[in-house]
């Protein structure tokens, strides 16, 4: 049973791409193809473009995506504890409290450390 | 277990679904979209194209697939032309877990994985993949920019997204969605009533996982000319729109779930009910465009990481709390 689970999950992977490249083909039958070399020029609002947009961007992106990851990786934890802690009970559910007091002050200390600024 | 004819129901489940995403999310979900917008703006909309003009997007999609598609020079190829397909792809996967009704005992569902909520959040988060992709392989500072907001944005309201699924996990005792829809019973008893803030975080969060106002940074038309699809010509464009308006009723088909009782509801057939329900949420998700200008970036970040993130926190705190006493 598990398993067909996921046969319909690839399958419906596999299907997705190929109704979504179906337009595509259509495109490649029908359209003209008169590509001059101005059409193929980088858009940059109508001038000529300067140099790459291959260069380097603001570094906070990355704090932002580091913060995430740990955070991400801490919330699959809850998953699993969300739906069996009922039959744990009260045990159950003080563990969480101080896992998720552990999570809340690394929070703290990103936000106190300036991670979560935008400036 | 005979696995060929499984295989062939799978190919005809997900062609079907892929064919009632691009009619009715994307061709009369844009309509929909234009003739609130025009309603809410003391405008007509579109009206010429069929009655009402009802077959507008119909024009507009046959029109698209006789443009040319063109590559910039300057992008990388393999990787331009294969963002599209892949938000595609993922706006369609959402699809999988959500129960649409029933039919006697039979629930409307493709599968009903028991990791349901998980695997929404998962491919739900898939599209930021092709929108990166997209956005750095056009070589387009604007679609650079588009693409790096929207990566953040989208990851940034990913944790509080989670959050509220978790809460409403703990509160119906498990991961998949029929489950959840069968937890809820009655209108005092269905979620919306039990677990209102993370139905109020959801929503909020959901908006941002769509990239739509007031969260609609990546796209920005009067700034980033569009953001992350610039670059982006005749029907590989639409895919980009196909992917944002599947994933947005995906989004409203979920609240719907988790939240508002899924098909539950008196007298009409369950797949009715089931629709009202999501076109209401969907309703109010155009109407929210309409009406809130764009937050700005550190806003945005703010809201989510200041206060959506440990409100979500502690609501799952409170429920645990009142769950086990």
């Amino acid at each position: 049973m598990l398993l067909l689970d996921w046969l319909y999950v690839g399958v419906f992977v596999v299907v997705g791409l190929a109704m979504a490249a179906l337009p595509l083909a259509i495109v490649w039958a029908l359209a003209p193809r008169a590509a001059l070399p101005q059409k193929r020029m980088t858009y940059e609002s109508g001038v000529v473009p300067f140099g790459q947009a291959w260069a380097q961007f603001n570094v906070r992106y990355y704090l932002f995506s580091l913060v995430f990851v740990i955070f991400d990786v801490e919330v699959i934890y809850l998953y699993s504890w969300a739906i069996v802690f009922k039959q744990i009970g009260r045990f159950a559910f003080f563990e969480m409290v101080i896992f998720l007091v552990i999570l809340l002050l690394g929070l703290a200390y990103a936000w106190r450390k300036g991670a979560l600024e935008w400036a | 277990m005979n696995w060929f004819v499984e295989i062939l129901k799978a190919i005809g489940l997900a062609a079907l679904l892929f064919t009632f995403l691009a009619v009715v999310a994307a061709m009369f979900g844009v309509l929909l979209e234009r003739k609130i917008g025009g309603w809410i703006q003391s405008r007509l909309g579109p009206k010429h194209v069929g009655p009402q003009g009802l077959f507008q997007t119909l024009a507009d999609t046959v029109k698209l697939l006789q443009k040319e598609h063109i590559t910039p020079y300057a992008a990388d190829p393999a990787i331009f032309n294969t963002a599209p397909l892949i938000v595609a792809t993922a706006g369609l996967m959402d699809w999988v877990v959500i129960p649409f009704g029933t039919i006697g005992t039979l629930v409307l569902v493709v599968r009903d994985l028991n990791i349901g909520v998980l695997f929404f959040s998962a491919m739900a988060s898939m599209t930021v993949v092709g929108i990166l992709a997209g956005g750095w392989a056009s070589n387009n500072k604007y679609s650079m920019l588009g693409a790096l907001r929207s990566a953040s944005q989208m990851i940034s309201y990913e944790l509080p997204l989670a959050t509220a699924l978790i809460a409403v996990a703990m509160e119906a005792g498990t991961l998949s969605t029929v489950g959840i829809v069968r937890a809820q019973a009655g209108w005092l008893g269905s979620f919306v009533v039990r677990q209102f803030p993370a139905f109020v975080i959801f929503m909020i969060a959901a908006t941002a996982e769509v990239n739509r106002v007031p969260f609609d940074l990546p796209e920005a038309e009067s700034e980033l000319v569009a953001g992350y699809f610039s670059e982006y010509t005749g029907m590989r464009f639409a895919l980009f729109q196909l992917g944002e308006y599947a994933e947005m009723f995906a989004m409203a088909a979920m609240a719907t779930t988790l939240f508002l009782g899924g098909w539950k509801g008196p007298v009409l057939p369950p797949l009715i009910w089931f629709l009202i329900k999501m076109y209401l949420v969907v309703f109010f998700l155009m109407w929210m465009r309409w009406t809130y200008p764009r937050f700005r970036l550190d806003q945005l970040l703010n809201l989510s990481w200041k206060l959506l993130l440990p409100a979500g926190l502690l609501w799952i705190l409170i429920t645990g709390y009142r769950l086990t006493n």
